[in-house]
């Protein structure tokens, strides 16, 4: 299973960005496998239409799951229709990894 | 009747409010006695021009943009048509096609790309043309953008290109900022009457716009609208630029009171009758389309 979460920097402990269409960056983390990496979003400077694009993005990458800050109508289609699953950031946890954790233990709301 | 052939004002501002439509239907009144006109309003998200100059409109066109639908039958899901895509008006999940139709420009890149030949085009509405006359004989066009439609470029060029090229005066009432939606609006334009209040934000949006003339090369003008109201930035601005200030229309209360009726400014105070009409000679002789006479 595959978790991309919109981060403001390269690491785990980076800051969650609430952003989805516009995040600098998602980690991408294998919950089975354990590895990670972060990538450059290339949605990020489109002058419209970023949250298709960062959808599109996340289907390429084989995402299952994404966390967020929130979901833009087109953006929230098109990551249904590709069958993501969507989460929200909780507003107390600061770092990508703590939010991570928050998934593995059932702690974050989804968006259906 | 003078010999002036196909002469086109576009009535811009930058700012919102700050008088445009108010300048383009009195320059309209003033000329059309005299002359034949045609006004556009390209305001298309909010038009009030028939406020002013209340035409009779005879007939009404719906203005469509035409997006893709995909014959899933052929469709292979190669996803060349979401690669092609500019706006992202196209993603490729699961196993389908999916269009997000308010992103779409209408530009075809799609259809032309698709190797399966996939994609047919279907209209879809996103406003609608009216045409009327006024009582002066003047050809009114406006266009009217669908509330909750984002996107008012298309509609304007569809517009446009309604009008009629014979016509010896054409007045565009270009919308507010200084956006994609206003430069369609200007293209092709002779002169551009740029109308501004003397205010922080009057001045910050007429540079935005003196730009964009000075890129595309347009001749143009200023006018400074509630004249005496602010401070005299815009002028001081004005004056290191190759634009001149045409007219400074004061704040008056009358003025005001009288737009709000609905009234023409040249209805209010008729002196700018001559106003207008000697603005329209200063243009003709700018642009060389007339020798100087006055």
């Amino acid at each position: 299973m595959i978790i991309m979460l919109s981060s403001q920097g390269d690491t785990l402990d980076s800051q969650p960005n609430p952003r989805f269409g516009r995040t600098p960056y998602f980690i991408k983390f294998d919950l089975d496998q354990g590895h990670w990496e972060a990538l450059q979003n290339p949605a990020v400077s489109q002058s419209g239409g970023a949250g298709v694009a960062a959808a599109q993005f996340l289907a390429d990458q084989g995402a299952d799951i994404v966390v967020s800050g929130r979901f833009g109508p087109n953006a929230h289609q098109a990551l249904k229709a590709a069958n993501i699953r969507m989460l929200i950031f909780e507003p107390g946890l600061s770092t990508i990894i703590k939010s991570i954790d928050a998934f593995k233990e059932n702690q974050l709301e989804e968006i259906i | 009747m003078n010999s002036v052939k196909g002469i086109k004002i576009a009535v811009a501002s930058g700012k919102g409010g700050t008088g445009k439509t108010m300048v383009a239907t009195s320059l309209a009144a003033s000329l059309e006695p005299e002359h034949q006109i045609q006004f556009l309003d390209c305001d298309v998200e909010a038009p009030n021009g028939h406020l002013f100059l209340k035409p009779v409109f005879d007939r009404e066109i719906p203005a469509a943009i035409y997006v893709p639908e995909i014959d899933t039958e052929r469709c292979t899901l190669c996803g060349e048509c979401v690669k092609g895509c500019t706006f992202h008006a196209l993603a490729k999940v699961a196993d389908q096609i999916l269009l997000f139709p308010q992103l779409c420009h209408g530009c075809g890149s799609c259809t032309l790309l698709c190797p399966e030949n996939a994609i047919i085009e279907q209209p879809r509405k996103v406003g609608v043309l009216r045409q009327g006359k006024t009582e002066m004989g003047t050809t009114y066009l406006m266009g009217e953008l669908t509330v909750s439609e984002p996107m008012p470029t298309p509609i304007i060029h569809q517009l446009k290109a309604l009008s009629v090229g014979s016509q010896e005066i054409t007045i565009l009432d270009s919308p507010p900022g200084a956006s994609c939606a206003v430069v369609e609006t200007l293209h092709d334009a002779d002169y551009v009457i740029l109308v501004t209040e003397p205010t922080p934000f009057g001045l910050h949006d007429l540079a935005q716009m003196l730009g964009i003339l000075e890129k595309i090369g347009l001749p143009g003008g200023i006018i400074v609208n509630r004249a005496g109201i602010g401070d005299d930035q815009v002028q001081q601005f004005v004056r290191s630029k190759c634009y001149p200030i045409l007219l400074e229309i004061p704040y008056q209360r009358s003025i005001a009171a009288g737009l709000a009726r609905g009234d023409l400014l040249v209805r209010i105070s008729p002196m700018y009758r001559s106003v207008f009409s000697a603005l329209f000679n200063h243009i003709q002789v700018s642009l060389g389309r007339k020798a100087d006479s006055a």
